[in-house]
């Protein structure tokens, strides 16, 4: 079974996982850079966060490396968790500002 | 030893304890404004010591070669192995006990008298400053209980300086009497009107016996440098030994052990050793008679502080500012005396610095002469017994300056007697008097002089029958004083004047014109004051004074009159009762024709004073008759102009010098050039430099140029924080574009 998989992997070159993961986690960092509305940053976010956990999948695949899979489960959870937070966060802002433009939001400037 | 002497501490022990309780409960002791408490209390405390002194000569009856009785130590160092040895010992021997009996026996009848008089003396001074009802009160309590404090001070002063067995101890003694003398002279140092004149006597009388007193602590510095000690009988052990001897052979020497009875104990090693004093040999050629008569001479020119004598007897007639019972407790019976016990006490060293007894007797002789020239012409009742006084003092040091110590002591205390008498009697005198001049003044009588002075005899007159026990007891004292037989002046002066005329010519002759003028001035006296009509209202008012006082004034009278019983001709009893204790005591016979000649000398002068003051008494207004001799009689009038003198040899230098001192060197020069320009330019100068551009400008430049550019580039760098979330994300972005930049550049290089 083990040599199945393995035959199945080099099905798809790990390279391209690899590029699938930057090109993902470069729309988010251009989500996160141009979105003004805070829930698409935030989705951006999750994003980067999915193209991270695919490089790490990709690569415990090429590696035969259970411990990237496993890690995959911490980021997704931090995520969910993280999530909850930020969700709450954006309500909260938006109950107070009736707005969640990003740019409206800059009284820590110095 | 008799335990009788194992008393003898209680003689100092009860008029100290009356300082103490005149300190703290003098006031509670009189409780209404005529009681007489704190006088009682310090009268009963001086008898007591009287009482001691008593003791202390009938218990040495049994042990007249005398015994000291150990109290504490006082100084005690120990070098190596010298030792240092200054214990506050007392000495009770024949001498001492003259001294305590005389001291003590003459200062309770002043005590006495002092009560009756300081009453009068505070209410004329509360009349002088119109003080009535609770500050009159409290006034006649606080100086009432102050005197009696001080006198009883004195008195404990008096016997602690006649009963020390060592010169350090005496000298101990010697300044508490002198500071006694000081605070009672100047007693009324607030009064109204003459406040400044008693002070300023208190203090010439504490300035000049400090001079005094610089001789005194010479002669025991050079007494303990030449004998390795200061206690008497070791030391004249050492002065005998050292005459035949070597300084070295004679060190520890020790007086015998007779006179150490009781001392088998603590004190009682046969061979103390002492301090070694520096050999006499390491100064050259001076030698063991040099030295002595440095001593002897040092201790002369305390006597004459203490005493009065020339040159500095200047004191004692302004010390008659002091009430009178202080002057005549203090300024004529006893502290006065000092001197004269002092030479007495050293007479082993007297005898071997013959110099120095002659310097003594010379100058006791002229002392009694110009005093006594002086005393003619005076107008106030005590300035005329102090003369006399400081006359008489001189008669005493001509007599211990011969050798002649047991005439010396003898007069001593026939003039504790009869000057006493004197004084006391003058008191009570001006006490007449004030009441008299009360008495015309309420009455309207007017008239009298607003200058009245109570003391001045011009103003009396006619006493004899306002005042008759003070005049009969007066003219006791003054006979006595005048050397007529058989009163106590006569055997005691007589006994003087037989000593000179055996050793000393000229003293004899100095001495002999000073007894004409004393029968002089105290016969002047006696006719200006007693006899004659009232020269003022005053006078004419006057009344004798309180049984209070006129006691004491009998006791004395008697002590007077039976004085010369003492030490009579034939009998010499003073003088074998001194043997005991005065090495070189030495004695005459009785020699007629010299007695013949003073008393003669006395009644001549006597008829004289009567031929010009008693046949013919001077009329109110009248001018003296004396002043018939003009230059001369103010010459005398004018006390010879000794203070003139010294005002101008010694005061006017020495206050130009201090003033010199004070302006130009202390002020001008270390004030204002040194301090000023010098230092404090330096220092304000340095200051400045200092501050300006080294602290303000170095310093806080550097202090305020960090914190400039922190904050100017702080207000730049602020601006970065825009607040935006996007500008922060894409720095993060650019960060690691940068970061994985160089990772890359780095791998691919």
């Amino acid at each position: 079974m083990f040599t199945e998989l393995q035959e199945a992997n080099f099905l798809v070159p790990t390279s391209y996982y690899v590029i699938l993961s930057a090109v993902l986690f470069t729309i988010g960092v251009a989500g996160v850079l141009i979105r003004r509305n805070a829930i698409l940053i935030f989705m951006s976010i999750e994003l980067m966060l999915n193209a991270a956990n695919l490089a790490f999948v990709a690569f415990a695949r090429a590696f035969q490396d259970l411990s990237g899979q496993v890690f995959v489960f911490f980021v997704m959870t931090v995520a969910a968790s993280e999530v909850a937070v930020g969700l709450a966060l954006i309500v909260a802002i938006f109950r107070s500002r009736k707005s969640i433009d990003i740019d409206e939001l800059h009284s820590m400037e110095g | 030893m008799d335990s009788l002497f194992a008393l003898i501490p209680l003689i100092i022990v009860f008029p100290f304890s009356g300082v103490v309780i005149g300190v703290f409960f003098g006031r509670r002791l009189m409780p209404h404004k005529d009681s007489i408490g704190p006088g009682l209390v310090a009268s009963i405390l001086a008898g007591a010591s009287f009482v001691i002194a008593v003791l202390m000569f009938i218990a040495l009856q049994g042990h007249p070669e005398g015994v000291e009785v150990p109290l504490a130590t006082w100084m005690n160092i120990t070098a190596g192995d010298r030792v240092l040895d200054i214990p506050w010992t007392f000495k009770i021997d024949t001498l001492s006990s003259v001294m305590m009996l005389v001291v003590a026996g003459v200062g309770t009848l002043i005590h006495i008298y002092a009560i009756g008089y300081m009453q009068g003396d505070i209410d004329e001074q509360i009349a002088k400053r119109g003080f009535e009802g609770d500050e009159a009160f409290d006034f006649k309590r606080r100086r009432y209980s102050k005197f009696f404090t001080f006198f009883n001070l004195f008195l404990g002063s008096m016997l602690v300086l006649v009963t020390a067995n060592n010169y350090l101890m005496m000298f101990v003694g010697w300044e508490l009497v002198g500071l006694c003398s000081y605070l009672l002279i100047g007693f009324w140092f607030d009064d109204p009107v003459k406040g400044v004149y008693n002070s300023e006597s208190g203090k010439k009388a504490f300035i000049v016996n400090r001079i005094g007193d610089f001789g005194m602590l010479i002669a025991i510095m050079l007494i303990f440098w030449t004998f390795g000690t200061v206690q008497f009988d070791d030391v004249f052990a050492r002065a005998e030994c050292m005459q035949a001897e070597s300084q070295e052979a004679c060190l520890t020497v020790s007086a015998g052990e007779a006179v150490h009875e009781e001392a088998e104990g603590e004190h009682g090693e046969a061979a103390r050793p002492y301090l070694t004093p520096v050999a006499l040999g390491k100064i050259g050629t001076v030698t063991l008679g040099v030295v002595v008569t440095i001593i002897t001479l040092c201790l002369l020119l305390g006597a004459t502080g203490k005493s009065a004598q020339i040159p500095l007897f200047v004191w004692l007639p302004d010390a008659m500012a002091g009430p009178t019972p202080v002057s005549a407790l203090i300024h004529a019976a006893t502290m006065v005396t000092a001197g004269i016990y002092m030479i007495t006490r050293s007479n082993v060293l007297y005898a071997m610095a013959p110099i120095s007894g002659t310097a003594v007797a010379i100058v006791g002789a002229a002392t009694a002469l110009v005093a006594g020239t002086i005393a003619v012409a005076q107008f106030d009742i005590k300035r005329v017994l102090a003369y006399s006084t400081i006359s008489q003092l001189g008669f005493m040091i001509a007599a211990v300056g011969l050798g002649g110590y047991v005439a010396g002591i003898f007069h001593l205390a026939t003039h504790a007697f009869f000057k006493a008498l004197l004084f006391l009697s003058a008191g009570s005198v001006i006490h007449g008097m004030e009441h008299g001049h009360h008495h015309a003044a309420h009455h309207g009588h007017g008239g009298d002089d607003p200058d009245f002075d109570p003391q001045d005899m011009r103003y009396m007159g006619g006493l004899k029958d306002k005042m008759p026990i003070t005049t009969w007891v007066y003219i006791i004292g003054s006979l006595a004083l005048a050397g007529i037989p058989p009163l106590a002046g006569f055997w005691s002066k007589d006994e003087i004047l037989l000593d000179a005329s055996l050793n000393n010519q000229l003293v004899y002759v100095l001495l002999s014109i000073s007894a004409f003028f004393t029968a002089f001035y105290m016969g002047r006296q006696v006719f200006m004051v007693f006899f004659g009509r009232a020269r003022t209202e005053a006078a004419d008012h006057a009344v004798e004074s309180k049984p209070m006082m006129t006691t004491p004034l009998i006791i004395l009278a008697a002590l007077s009159v039976l004085g010369g019983l003492l030490n009579l001709p034939g009998l010499h009893s003073l003088a074998h009762w001194l043997e005991h204790s005065v090495a070189h005591a030495h004695t005459a016979e009785f020699n007629i024709s010299i007695a013949a000649i003073s008393t003669l000398l006395g009644l001549i002068a006597i008829g004289l004073s009567w031929l010009l003051y008693g046949r013919k008494p001077v009329e109110a207004g009248q001018a003296d008759p004396l002043r018939s001799t003009g230059p001369v009689f103010t010459f005398l009038n004018r006390k010879w102009y000794w203070d003139e003198l010294y005002d101008t040899v010694f005061i006017k230098p020495y206050v130009w010098l201090g003033e010199f001192l004070a302006v130009t060197i202390d002020w001008k020069f270390w004030h204002d050039f040194v301090h000023d320009r010098i230092i404090g330019d330096a220092f304000r100068g340095w200051g400045a430099i200092l501050s300006q551009p080294i602290d303000q400008g170095v310093v806080d430049g550097a202090v305020n140029g960090i914190a400039q550019l922190v904050d100017g580039s702080s207000q730049e760098l602020r601006k970065t924080q825009t607040g935006y979330v996007r500008n922060y994300a894409l720095a993060v972005a650019l960060g690691v574009v940068l970061v994985l930049g160089f990772l890359a550049f780095r791998f691919l290089m």
